[in-house]
């Protein structure tokens, strides 16, 4: 590992971002974003929809490149790592798709043993093992036999979930895992987030929107707008806060910073009001 | 960015040719690292090719037969029937086995190409497989490459020898004409290196082309259903032209 | 498990039948079908004008292949053409007065040498020359000199269908 890619960082720190600006489409999605993501801990990221959340999973993971700014993952670089790097870091982290993700031609076993069997020569009986136990750990042990498109939308999640944790990964990412999800799927990944955070210590990013879902796991939160940090704090303290971005959000008001109204030119010049007066 | 530039249709093509040439620098930067993946390449191998025997035969034996009938009308205008497994053999190796074979793959097997891609790609399988560590252009792409290099050429002369049986069912069976001058003006003059080889180098660059425009088609898709209808199109579109102007030029050199 | 196993079988069986219609193809409709013969003898004959006979043309008696066109080469002296041709070990049994001539299978076929057997007692061996030939019809000199020429030509044109073509140049 190059060690001029390693940045003074605090070991209680997994993730920091510094300086972080991205334009994608003309439009501004980060204006020098900071923020540190700590080891060991369940942070959530919020917004409202269409603001980067996913953006900025992709550019943790290194699957986009930012505009400027730098962002350290375990001490490395991201920005600046190679593919082969990349990929190496990769390896460790385990991420949660919005719709899983599921390879369709595999069956729910060789979906959870893909990463292994890319990455590891197992014997057969240790990969069998290893995999049992993800899909034990995810309750769907018996449906190891299954093909992807004969699971709900939850049992996919899970499915997906059990791949993502499969080689012990230091992060995981979940991209909205609640989405779609009735109350009873939504609580048993609820439960998984946090047992899996609790007894393997795994540093989890949430990104969602429930915001009775989150509260009830997440160490603290983010809440990212307008190409900001728009607030940061723990559950609680976010949803007494008094700023106007988390008074909309957390009490979830129509209109407010984030507007109702698409940008739009003037409403009566379009329908033709000042100009039939003019 | 792609919304601030002004489409042309012109710049457009450009841009795709250039983009699909870059594309087929990545897959073959990315073959050696496939070979790990042998497995999936063998089981590209069954999709595309075991999968089309059956079309590629059933035409093949049509057109044999269909140029038997014809040929054996023309040939009969000028007393040269007997040469009418020479002109079927060679019509068949040199021009519409490795053609006819193309068009129907770029049918059968890119459009499928082009869609699993494409609804992997829509589906986020592909990132999946980037999240992974996995390079889906070693996985996903290169084996279906190469299974494409392989399948094609082998299922060109299946459909050459179904094409000559076809043309023996109707020149000796049906319209009389002697088995006997049937062989030995096709075996006299058919040349194994001129002929059956030349055209069995086209059906390898049929294949290339092909799967080529189908992956790229198919990676490069945009992640809506919309999208990959477009981009299935798109692929049987293109592979003809590709593969009838690559034609042209191949004869051109090969003769 | 045998899901793949059944793919990777068919998958081989695919190959399989390529390579075979390929190889079927390769030995079976083209000339290397024709290298098939076994031990041969070579004949030589001279012709003035081979047309379009070309190597591995098949060699006739009675219109039953007997070999094949093994050499054409231009003798430099006498500026026509010396066919080499390769006769099966079967058929021995030529007599060595035999004439040998390039005929047109059908109008638009393939040139092939037809040997007419001769009388005598003595057989060909190998390395003798074919003396009586006679040259591939052109088909264009045919039309030429009946357009351009009259009877006179047409004369000349008989003498080639009829007798060896050296003592036909006036």
């Amino acid at each position: 590992m190059n060690e001029e890619q390693r940045a003074p960082i605090a070991d209680d720190v997994l993730i920091r971002v510094r300086g972080l600006s991205t334009v994608l489409n003309g439009k501004t999605i980060f204006d020098k974003v900071d923020l540190d993501i700590p080891r060991g801990k369940i942070t959530a990221v919020m917004g409202p929809s269409g603001t980067g959340k996913t953006t900025l999973m992709r550019h943790i993971t290194g699957q986009l490149a930012p505009d400027a700014g730098e962002i350290f993952v375990d001490g490395q670089n991201v920005v600046r790592l190679d593919r082969a790097q990349l990929f190496a870091l990769r390896e460790k982290v385990g991420y949660l798709f919005q719709n899983s993700a599921l390879l369709t031609d595999f069956s729910v076993f060789e979906n959870v043993a893909f990463p292994l069997r890319q990455h590891l020569s197992l014997p057969e009986v240790v990969l069998r093992n290893l995999v049992l136990t993800k899909l034990q750990a995810v309750g769907l042990r018996g449906a190891a036999d299954l093909m992807p498109h004969e699971l709900s939308g939850g049992m996919m999640r899970r499915v997906a979930l059990a791949r993502a944790i499969v080689r012990d990964p230091m992060l995981i990412i979940y991209d909205e895992p609640f989405v779609g999800l009735d109350p009873i799927a939504l609580n048993q990944i609820l439960k998984l987030i946090r047992t899996l955070n609790e007894t393997l210590g795994i540093t989890s990013i949430l990104v969602a929107h429930e915001l009775a879902a989150i509260s009830r796991v997440a160490d603290s939160i983010f809440l990212i707008a307008g190409g900001k940090i728009a607030a940061h704090g723990k559950p609680a303290e976010l949803e007494r806060g008094e700023t106007p971005w988390t008074k909309q959000f957390f009490s979830g008001e129509a209109d407010g910073p984030v507007p109702f109204q698409y940008p739009a030119p003037d409403y009566a010049a379009q329908l033709g009001l000042t100009g039939a007066r003019a | 960015m792609s919304a601030v530039r002004k489409p042309s249709y012109l710049t457009d093509g450009i841009a795709q040719i250039g983009a699909c040439s870059l594309f087929l620098l990545r897959i073959l930067a990315a073959v050696p690292r496939s070979l790990r993946h042998f497995r999936e390449t063998v089981r590209q191998i069954w999709f595309v090719g075991a999968m089309s025997l059956t079309i590629i035969m059933t035409c093949g034996l049509f057109v044999g037969m269909v140029l038997g009938l014809q040929l054996y009308y023309v040939l009969s205008i000028f007393g040269g029937t007997a040469a009418l497994g020479t002109v079927v053999s060679l019509s068949l190796y040199r021009e519409l086995g490795p053609v006819v074979t193309a068009l129907l793959f770029a049918g059968r097997a890119g459009t499928s190409i082009t869609a699993e891609i494409g609804l992997m790609r829509a589906t986020d399988q592909i990132s999946a497989m980037e999240m992974m560590a996995v390079d889906p252009l070693a996985y996903v792409v290169a084996p279906r490459f190469i299974a494409g290099l392989i399948a094609m050429p082998l299922l060109a002369c299946v459909f050459n020898a179904l094409g000559i049986f076809g043309a023996h069912l109707v020149g000796v069976s049906w319209l009389g004409l002697d088995n006997g001058t049937f062989w030995s003006n096709m075996t006299s003059s058919v040349d194994v290196w001129k002929d059956v080889v030349n055209g069995v180098w086209k059906s390898v660059a049929f294949g290339a082309i092909c799967t080529l425009i189908a992956t790229f088609q198919g990676y490069t898709t945009a992640p809506t259903s919309e999208g990959v209808a477009y981009a299935t199109t798109r692929t049987v579109v293109f592979s003809s032209i590709a593969t009838l102007a690559l034609d042209f030029v191949m004869t051109a050199f090969l003769m | 498990m045998a899901q793949r196993q059944s793919f990777q079988i068919g998958t081989g069986l695919f190959i399989l039948l390529g390579f075979t219609a390929l190889a079927y193809l390769a030995t079976q409709t083209t000339s290397v079908a024709n290298f098939s013969q076994g031990e041969s003898y070579s004949l030589k004959a001279r012709f003035t004008n081979v047309g379009q006979l070309k190597l591995r043309a098949p060699v006739k008696i009675a219109g039953v292949r007997v070999g094949s066109v093994d050499k054409v080469v231009l003798e430099p002296d006498k500026l026509d053409a010396l066919v080499t041709l390769s006769i099966d070990k079967r058929y021995s049994q030529i007599p060595d007065d035999s004439a040998a001539a390039i005929f047109t299978s059908g109008l638009l076929g393939d040139q092939y040498v037809a040997l007419q057997p001769g009388g005598s007692p003595d057989m060909f061996k190998n390395g003798d020359e074919v003396i009586l030939t006679q040259s591939s019809v052109q088909l264009e000199e045919l039309i030429g000199k009946y357009l351009v020429g009259g009877g006179d030509s047409a004369k000349s044109a008989g003498d080639k269908a009829t007798g060896t073509d050296k003592p036909a140049k006036p």
